[in-house]
């Protein structure tokens, strides 16, 4: 099964004078559990790619599915409802709520979604033990480590099982064992709750660690690599 | 459910984010608050003083004249009802209080000085709860009865006329023939009064002596009924107006003193202008004070509407927010106005400028008086205008683009 399909995706971006093809005429399917990473030097396209999937950003022009649903032509509140119930965000930096504790960031989607006070304690407690922070769940972001944050920020985009995942630079704040271990985090996820993972990034470390790479240049596929096979 | 309990969690929180922010905010609402309520209280207070005595000394919320004599108060503007009957009326009709008398002009001499009065020819009994004057607080002492031949005099009018309790003095005034009328009295008592020009301008003999002084058999000039609040005398003007027979008119006290009358309905409106003025300087704190609560949060109402938020969620909270500062500060300043209120129950001291007070028919000691209306009033006000205040800041915050908020700070 499909879980994201791009169809001849345009975006321009002006910066000053100059346009800028952040999206030109790209194309590109993932399939329901796959695990994927974006790369491509600054300015390449790949978070733009991310944002258009996550429903954060429209494209100038083409189509973006989700599980076979036609996305950029959704309203504002119907992107909202699908980004609470399918999709999972992490973001480079800056994304926890920093008036709430770890476990009160990790509950609020699932708060928002409407989940029972239980219920969401319970998921909470056991996610906070995956991505190994139990004991920490009363601390709020500013007395957290980088690492400590970004685990946070992982837990709450799986807690509420979104089916798709869509990591922005996740790496790029953390030490290289942080890193690392935020990587298997992934991995260990993807293949435990089949959840589809979308990664960008120019980290080697995080493009070594996934079995398929896709290589971007001025918003075009210039190299979809499956890792396993190489 | 759950979404209103995690918006009043983030208001709750991000209110206090910025302690000396929010607490100079309340301070600054609840001194709005607290000047809104306790001027208004003292206004009220002051307009309260100056419309009983002004109704205490015509004294009477509605009054039964002969149609001439508003016009014209001379004594051959009597009312055709004989007395008898107006007093088997009005006795049953079930009034608070009510009272017959005769109000006609007058000259008071002394052996050195002459000065026209009002004459109130009075059945004191019936008196006693509509005057201004306290009868316990009489030197001498007050009418004993209607027909009482003592006169009752202001204790400023007997220092104009160098008289005093005991000493004689003539009462002259005209008869319905035309006629002088007038008559040697002994002064048997000195009245005070809260506005001095009632104790130049008032004196009291017994009703029965001035209908036969004036040669007016059982008629009387005013047939007046008092209510419990001044503010709503209409019950009591259609109580007297089923009363009375043709040939009279009913008037209510705001039309009989139109001064008076004007002045209750100005303050009314006054408050309601002080209150919104008061306002209209707080929203200018309140606004900015929303407005850069949501420009250090954009990254934070960014990503809250990229996990999936909704925009309408991003207004109630903001909303949520102005609304709970309004509420602690609302609760600050009505403790405080009540509390300033209630320590100055006894009265606030003018009598600096006493003369000014008095030019307004104002007493030279304040009483502010809080009312339930007023503080319904200011609090609404603080709220509903407070709710619109807010509404712009609310507004743009939920317009954010959610990939735009959170890429504009880094």
């Amino acid at each position: 099964m499909t879980a994201v399909r791009c169809v001849d995706l345009c975006k321009t971006y002006l910066q000053g004078d100059q346009e800028i093809k952040a999206l030109d005429h790209l194309s590109i399917e993932v399939d329901a559990g796959g695990f994927v990473c974006l790369s491509s030097p600054s300015g390449g396209g790949k978070t733009t790619l991310l944002n258009a999937i996550g429903g954060l950003d429209k494209p100038d022009s083409g189509e973006v599915w989700i599980e076979g649903r036609r996305i950029d032509l959704l309203s504002k509140g119907e992107l909202a409802d699908l980004r609470l119930r399918k999709i999972g965000f992490v973001f480079q930096a800056y994304n926890l709520i920093p008036v709430l504790t770890a476990r009160e960031n990790i509950e609020f989607v699932m708060q928002v979604q409407g989940v029972p006070a239980g219920a969401r304690r319970e998921r909470s407690t056991d996610i906070l033990e995956e991505v190994g922070l139990t004991g920490l769940e009363d601390r709020r972001p500013a007395q957290m480590s980088g690492g400590q944050q970004q685990r946070v920020a992982v837990a709450r985009a799986i807690v509420s099982k979104p089916t798709l995942v869509l990591a922005d630079e996740p790496t790029a704040n953390l030490d290289s064992k942080t890193a690392d271990e935020l990587m298997d985090l992934f991995s260990e996820l993807n293949s435990k709750h089949k959840t589809t993972f979308i990664i960008a990034t120019h980290d080697q470390r995080v493009m070594a660690h996934v079995p398929r790479l896709i290589r971007m240049l001025d918003g075009r596929i210039v190299d979809d690599i499956d890792q396993h096979a190489v | 459910m759950n979404t209103v309990r995690v918006l009043m969690m983030l208001a709750w929180r991000n209110l206090w984010r910025n302690h000396r922010r929010t607490l100079i905010m309340l301070a600054a609402i609840s001194v709005g608050v607290w000047a809104m309520i306790f001027m208004t209280a003292l206004t009220q207070g002051m307009v309260n003083q100056m419309i009983k005595d002004g109704v205490s000394a015509l004294p009477g919320h509605v009054q039964v004249h002969h149609p001439d004599y508003r016009d014209d108060p001379n004594i051959s503007n009597l009312i055709p009802t004989p007395d008898a009957v107006l007093k088997a009326k009005f006795g049953t009709a079930g009034f608070d209080q009510w009272a017959t008398r005769i109000k006609v002009p007058a000259v008071i001499s002394s052996e050195r000085e002459s000065r026209g009065v009002t004459l109130l020819g009075i059945d004191p009994a019936r008196e006693r709860d509509l005057s201004f004057v306290d009868y316990d607080d009489v030197d001498g002492r007050f009418l004993e009865g209607p027909d009482d031949n003592g006169i009752v005099i202001g204790r400023k009018l007997a220092d104009t006329l160098d008289t005093e309790v005991g000493k004689r003095i003539v009462l002259m005034s005209q008869d319905p023939d035309n006629d002088i009328a007038d008559r040697g009295f002994r002064v048997v008592g000195l009245f005070g009064a809260n506005i001095q020009s009632y104790e130049e301008n008032y004196v009291f003999a017994g009703k029965g002596t001035i209908q036969r002084l004036l040669k007016v058999g059982d008629l009387v000039t005013e047939a007046v009924a008092m209510g419990s609040d001044y503010r709503d005398v209409d019950p009591v003007y259609e109580k007297v107006l089923a009363l009375v027979d043709d040939g009279v008119v009913v008037n209510r006290w705001t039309e009989l003193d139109s001064y008076l009358g004007t002045m209750l309905a100005v303050m009314d409106g006054f408050v309601l202008v002080w209150v919104i003025v008061i306002f209209l300087a707080l929203s200018f704190g309140l606004v900015n004070t929303l407005v850069m609560a949501v420009f250090e949060r954009i990254r934070e109402i960014g990503l809250m509407l990229a996990l999936g938020m909704r925009p309408s969620s991003i207004l109630g909270q903001i909303i949520i927010e102005s609304m709970l500062l309004l509420v602690i500060g609302l609760a600050l300043g009505n403790v405080l106005a009540w509390g300033s209120i209630e320590s100055l129950k006894g009265g606030i001291d003018v009598s600096i400028v006493a003369e000014g007070m008095e030019m307004m028919g104002a007493a030279s000691v304040l009483y502010p008086q809080l009312r339930l209306e007023d503080v319904v009033l200011a609090n609404g006000v603080v709220l509903i205008l407070g709710f619109f205040a807010s509404l712009s800041p609310a507004w743009r915050a939920s317009r954010y683009q959610p990939i735009e908020a959170i890429t504009k700070a880094d």
